[in-house]
């Protein structure tokens, strides 16, 4: 059995099913992101298990123990909140002490467990400060030294880079990294930001509407997306997602009419049978701008110059807007009339109730 | 007439109109510490003499006459007494429905404010018969037991909004960390809202000291705090406008002086809604 396994979860609130029956299973040492669009029940399940929150049913296991009933306190978890929520009346010491001091833990421990996480965060410094005297990024190291002070058997955090700057928010991401190989504890971190999830996690948890979407690495998320939902999730800019007008089967390949153009590829990847409901799905990174004769063609609208790279805004021939993905020096200019290619190794394709038909990569690249 | 000018104008504009506010406000306080320095008959005088050779004879008689100390004593028993005992029932009244907030908490919160809204002498029959049933009349505990109902709905209100301004997740963080509810408000909600109580506490502790419907009605000498001792002073025997003003004078001194120690507490503890 797995170090964390949560069975059947279900939270109701008044007339809202926030949770709407979660499996899941979480082994030792893992760091295990949850992310989803807002209310999509990511917070609420770390909170259930939290215990800051009551399941309405299910069950929630950890370390061979059901956990599900007992108070916060007792389940041997430490939560980093969004928020900081240091005690402001509480020195950095006693913040970070108050938990030991609460269970009563011999002084002699409390002190070598404070300057053992102080040392490691760099707060060894702070220690007589009051939460209001240190910056946005010092409190939240204290935040966490707080959960690692109690060396629980999950840390959970709670969107705990929010708060902060877009360069403090890339520092403190490599921290927890750090601290994550460092202590090798399970960790459970729920944030909307696909980055966080994509670097941090050893497998992402996609939630939508209180059910879990898909799990799996990220890598596992961004190549095989099992559903439209996680297909358009991950990734930045968005996967282009193009109606196919016409499905052409010629001998062992198979050529699919799409925005005004098409594309054609081997008839032995495909898993399942296709139609003409059927949608196909392709990342703007595996677009690529073509000179003459692509798969599609159409004219820039936009293009959006990044500095390490560019995206250009392309209306296809049948009207729809694509997104493309261009060198950065690229010299397209907006209006221009272009050719684009597929890389149909890349594509996916999407039944009509929007679960993706598995197709067999050509090479298989991730591991 | 520029700009500058218009907006000159109208700073002194709403500050004499603040000075002219104040000063009416302030006057009939001035004009009874003024009447308290004056005779019998410098006081009922008129025109009324703004110069005249102040006395300290009021203040002897009304100190030999109704022992000053032994009021003022009863007014401080019973004003820290009554909101002492508030306290410990509005913190943690104010306390669950701040954080643990049921289908009917609003309800309760207005019906306790819709109590304060009944005019008292309404129910001063039923509570004089309380009163004397019990063996209340005329006693410390007595008013102290009535001021504390009184002032019970306002304070849990202050309370309340001042709990509510707390992070939420500071408790949850408590919480996780092992609080139980105890520690959860002695370690961590009572140090927080710290201003907030001792600003609730002040105001109690002013709204007592000034009652005088319920302390002229159910005291007579024995427990008799200040405001039922100024009233002793409008006597049938005639009107002593000097010695009532001294006897006033007596009465709000000491409330005044502690009210302007304590005045940042009090202006941030009335106002924490609107600078938070």
């Amino acid at each position: 059995m797995s170090y964390l396994t949560i069975n059947q979860l279900q939270k109701h609130y008044d007339n809202y099913h926030a949770l709407r029956g979660i499996n899941l299973s979480i082994e030792e040492g893992e760091f295990i992101v949850f992310v989803g669009p807002s209310g999509c029940g990511k917070s609420t399940l770390l909170r259930t298990i939290a215990g800051l929150e009551t399941s309405s049913s299910g069950e929630i296991n950890l370390d061979g123990q059901e956990i599900s009933e007992l108070a916060p306190a007792k389940r041997d978890l430490a939560m980093v909140f969004q928020s900081y929520t240091l005690y402001p009346h509480m020195t950095v010491k006693e913040n970070l002490s108050f938990a030991l001091r609460l269970a009563k833990a011999p002084q002699a421990e409390i002190d070598e467990k404070v300057r053992i996480a102080s040392t490691s965060l760099q707060l060894d410094t702070l220690l007589e400060r009051k939460p209001k005297e240190l910056s946005g990024g010092q409190r939240q190291r204290v935040a966490i030294g707080r959960a690692i002070v109690r060396q629980p058997k999950v840390f959970l955090f709670d969107e705990p880079l929010s708060n902060l700057d877009a360069a403090l928010r890339v520092q403190m991401r490599l921290e927890l990294a750090c601290l994550h190989k460092q202590l090798g504890t399970t960790m459970i971190y729920v944030t909307h930001d696909q980055v966080e999830a994509m670097t941090l996690a050893d497998r992402v948890v996609i939630l939508n509407a209180g059910q879990i979407e898909q799990v799996g690495t990220p890598l596992e998320l961004y190549r095989q997306p099992k559903s439209r939902f996680v297909a358009e999730f991950i990734g930045t800019p968005k996967m282009n997602l193009i109606p196919i007008d016409q499905i052409d089967n010629q001998g062992d390949r198979l050529a699919l009419s799409v925005g005004g153009g098409k594309t054609s590829f081997s008839v032995s990847r495909l898993q399942e049978d296709i139609n003409t409901n059927s949608t196909l799905g392709i990342r703007p990174e595996h677009l690529t701008l073509v000179d003459s004769d692509g798969d599609l063609s159409g004219h820039v609208e936009l293009i959006e110059h990044l500095g390490s790279e560019a995206y250009a805004h392309v209306r296809l021939s049948n009207q729809q807007r694509i997104i493309v993905k261009a060198a950065a020096r690229s010299r397209i200019k907006d209006e221009q009339q272009v050719h684009i290619n597929i890389d149909t190794d890349e594509i996916i394709l999407l039944n009509d109730s929007d679960r993706v038909i598995s197709m067999i990569a050509e090479e298989t690249v991730y591991d | 007439m520029t700009l500058t000018q218009q907006k000159k104008l109208k700073t002194v504009l709403i500050g004499s109109l603040a000075w002219i506010i104040a000063l009416v406000l302030f006057f009939p306080i001035f004009w009874m510490f003024l009447t308290s320095f004056k005779t019998e008959a410098q006081a009922i005088a008129f025109p009324p003499e703004l110069f005249f050779k102040p006395t300290l004879e009021n203040f002897a008689i009304v100190q030999e006459r109704s022992d000053y100390l032994y009021h003022a004593m009863n007014s401080v028993v019973i004003s820290f007494g009554a909101t002492i005992i508030a306290l410990i029932i509005a913190i943690p009244a104010a306390y669950s429905m701040a954080f643990f907030p049921g289908k009917r908490t609003k309800d309760i919160l207005l019906w306790m404010l819709s109590t304060k809204m009944l005019p008292s002498v309404g129910v001063l029959v039923p509570i004089y018969l309380l009163g004397r049933d019990y063996g209340l009349l005329d006693t410390r505990t007595g008013l102290i037991i009535i001021f504390t109902l009184m002032n019970l709905p306002i304070i849990v209100w202050m309370l309340f909004s001042y709990f509510k301004d707390l992070p939420k997740e500071i408790l949850e963080a408590a919480r996780m960390d092992g609080a139980t509810p105890w520690t959860e408000v002695t370690k961590v909600v009572m140090p927080l809202s710290v201003g907030g109580i001792i600003s609730t506490g002040l105001l109690s502790i002013i709204l007592c000291w000034n009652e005088a419907f319920w302390s002229i009605n159910l005291t007579a000498t024995n427990a008799a705090p200040l405001t039922a001792m100024i009233a002793s002073y409008s006597s049938p025997e005639g009107l002593f406008w000097a010695k009532l003003s001294a006897a006033s004078t007596l009465a709000c001194a000491p409330i005044i002086i502690f009210g302007w120690f304590c005045q940042k507490q009090l202006v941030q503890g009335l106002t924490f809604g609107a600078v938070k």
